[in-house]
């Protein structure tokens, strides 16, 4: 996931005190000129004060600290890895036994060659993989190296294995309880396993079956507005003013402008229904993501002098972190943070994407969901880190908010064209993540209001809308609240699954039995 | 034993040619001619949500499309022949799918079409030289 809270202030562009002249000289000639710029503002201010009350509200509950030692515990952090440890051990370690099989599945040794041109195991995995691959990989990482040390960077590879079981506990539900239409299309995610696998508990967990579908669908209507979409036009719009210099830009201020491009473009796909775009971004994505890691495994090369001492640092760091504010708890907070805002384990998002899979058994798509924390956080995320680490460009000084900037920096410090690259990855992303939340949002809109022509359109314009909001307004509350709904998509989600554990251990046993005798067939030689 | 013929098909005039070449065969030693259509697809494709959600009815789409468009006049000229025949359609790699079928289907002998002969064509390959290349079978390419 690419919402952080943390990061909300980093709209304003550098804060750097050698900028502060030009800044000056900016806001003044904005002063003078732009009365409308000033009108803007207070209706940022009133949509900001409307809200604030109503968001902290939210905010309070859902990262509600739990004080752990001197330190507050975001109570939803709690519940992730909570759910995410009991979930390992409910299948004893299926994050790491199953790992074989899900690459083989993935490959597709297992495919029917007679559903040839349905969707394989492949292409769910890499549709809500690039749903996730993201601004929390690049920023997110740098934030929590930044003011936790290396050692977070310890953490996050933890939570981001023990997050390996939520997703399978997930996309097994998702695939088992999706709707199979009459038109043959498919239609899965929380919101149905929710009602429909608790419902066959008995008529008291039907009730609350449907409570939790309905607070799920109504926060993930909230994510898709928020960190699914403002929060990845504003970080992406940043991130682009920065590179082309700042507040000297010719970009700066024109943040509706960008909101409007990208709008049109995201309307064009999901409105439009121009498949071409979308089919452009999801080979361009995984180009980008591989550029990312090619770079980044150049970068840790060139220095495979300075690694030993890195992952030294990391182990040394994790538990006994010098200067970080919490000590041990502070650093595990953080790197445990940052990869369930990375990886999305336990938010219930990926289950909805991975659900369309063709497959005769459930399971074989959770195993295939493995995967995703694996190569989101314990690959992609430990890659950020390690080049954060061995270029030396982390430092306690840094400003933290400035995440994709100092990912930037860590690798511009070897390859200095990078930030430019960079920057395309981090649009690319950042669209590439929009799509996908829409679809989220979508499927959350049809399961409350029902499937109709008028009101998908009413949903994609609203998520439209909020495009440009997200690009042109510095809304830190509607942020923060957005950030907020995609966390409390947890709480149902991993409520309901509590409840649907048994079902997956049905479905789990008699795979693994069939598969241990022999009785699935390798289809590839 | 039977003869059968395998001839990849795909609308075009060079499969038409492939089409009446094995036509005539099959006319000289009674032989068997199974029409293979089949389309491109990946299962290392990426794809959107949306796609995924709608890719069950899109396939039963193009598979109807194929019967219906590519197969079904190919199947009424070989009956009109009196020559027997069938179809088949199937999503894949097109040179590996083909010599997947004909594996199946214990054909005696592939027929195909080459599509052009220009040196861009010669640098970069056919269906019809990669079938070649792979296939545990005899080819016939129709030029």
């Amino acid at each position: 996931m690419k919402g952080r809270r943390a990061e909300q202030n980093t709209t304003i562009p550098s804060s750097r005190g050698t900028r502060l002249s030009l800044r000056l000289a900016v806001a003044a000639l904005a002063l003078l000129t732009s009365s409308l710029a000033s009108a803007q503002e207070t209706l940022d201010e009133r949509i900001d004060n409307l809200v604030r009350p109503a968001a902290d509200w939210v905010t309070s509950i859902i990262f509600y600290p739990i004080p752990l030692g001197d330190v507050g515990v975001p109570f939803v952090l709690i519940w992730l890895i909570l759910a995410a440890t009991v979930f390992t051990l409910y299948f004893r370690f299926i994050n790491f036994r199953a790992l074989k099989h899900g690459f083989k599945l993935i490959r597709g040794d297992y495919n029917d060659p007679e559903a040839a041109g349905e969707v394989t195991h492949f292409q769910a995995l890499a549709t809500a993989l690039s749903g996730t691959v993201g601004l929390g990989n690049i920023a997110g990482v740098a934030i929590a190296v930044s003011l936790g040390g290396p050692g977070a960077t310890f953490w996050m590879i933890l939570a981001g294995l023990l997050g390996m079981s939520s997703k399978f506990v997930e996309c097994t539900l998702g695939v088992k309880y999706r709707n199979e239409y009459p038109d043959g299309t498919v239609s899965g995610g929380p919101m149905y396993y929710l009602s429909k696998g608790l419902a066959e508990r008995g008529p008291g967990f039907a009730r609350l079956g449907k409570v939790l579908a309905v607070l799920f669908a109504i926060f993930c209507i909230g994510g898709s507005f928020g960190g699914g979409n403002m929060f990845q036009a504003n970080q992406s719009y940043a991130q682009l003013v920065n590179v082309t210099g700042g507040e000297a830009s010719w970009l700066y201020g024109k943040g509706w402008l960008f909101g409007l491009v990208v709008a049109a473009a995201v309307g064009l796909v999901i409105i439009g229904g121009i498949r071409s775009i979308a089919r452009v971004t999801s080979r361009i994505v995984p180009f980008m993501a591989s550029i990312y890691v090619l770079s980044g495994l150049i970068i840790i090369v060139a220095n495979i002098g300075a690694v030993p001492a890195a992952f030294g640092a990391i182990i040394s760091g994790a538990f006994s972190p010098e200067g970080v504010a919490g000590g041990f708890i502070g650093v595990l907070i953080l790197g445990v943070q940052r990869a369930a805002f990375s990886n999305e384990a336990g938010v219930g998002s990926a289950a909805i994407a991975h659900s369309a899979v063709m497959t005769k058994r459930p399971v074989t798509e959770g195993l295939v969901a493995l995967y995703e924390p694996f190569i989101d956080t314990v690959v992609v995320c430990t890659i950020t880190a390690l080049v954060i680490i061995i270029t030396g460009t982390w430092n306690p000084d840094v400003d933290p908010s400035a995440g994709v900037q100092l990912t930037s920096a860590a690798f511009e410090s070897s390859i200095s064209w990078f930030p430019w690259v960079l920057t395309l990855a981090v649009v690319l992303f950042a669209f590439s993540t929009m799509i996908s939340w829409s679809y989220y949002g979508l499927k959350s809109w049809t399961f409350l209001f029902g499937e109709s022509k008028a009101s998908d359109l009413v949903f994609k314009l609203l998520f439209l809308a909020f495009v440009v909001i997200g690009a042109s307004m510095q809304l830190g509350a509607v942020i923060g609240f957005s950030d907020a709904m995609i966390f409390a998509m947890a709480f149902p989600n991993l409520l309901g699954c509590y409840f649907l554990l048994p079902v997956v251990r049905r479905e789990l046993n008699s795979y693994w039995s069939d598969l241990k005798a022999g009785r699935l067939e390798e289809t590839n030689r | 034993m039977e003869t059968i013929y395998l001839v990849g098909v795909d609308g075009s005039n060079c499969s038409d040619r492939a089409i009446a070449y094995v036509m005539e065969r099959a006319r000289e030693n009674d032989g068997k001619v199974l029409a293979a259509h089949v389309i491109e697809w990946s299962p290392y494709a990426f794809s959107s949500p949306e796609e995924n959600e709608r890719r069950h009815q899109r396939r039963e789409q193009e598979l109807a499309l194929a019967r219906e468009e590519i197969l079904a006049p190919i199947l009424d000229r070989l009956s009109e022949e009196g020559i027997q025949g069938e179809g088949l359609v199937a999503h894949g790699h097109v040179a590996r799918t083909l010599v997947r079928l004909a594996k199946e289907h214990e054909v005696t002998c592939l027929v195909l079409g080459r599509k052009g002969s220009s040196r861009l064509a010669q640098f970069f390959g056919s269906v019809a030289s990669h079938v070649v290349q792979i296939t545990d079978r005899p080819v016939t390419v129709v030029p």
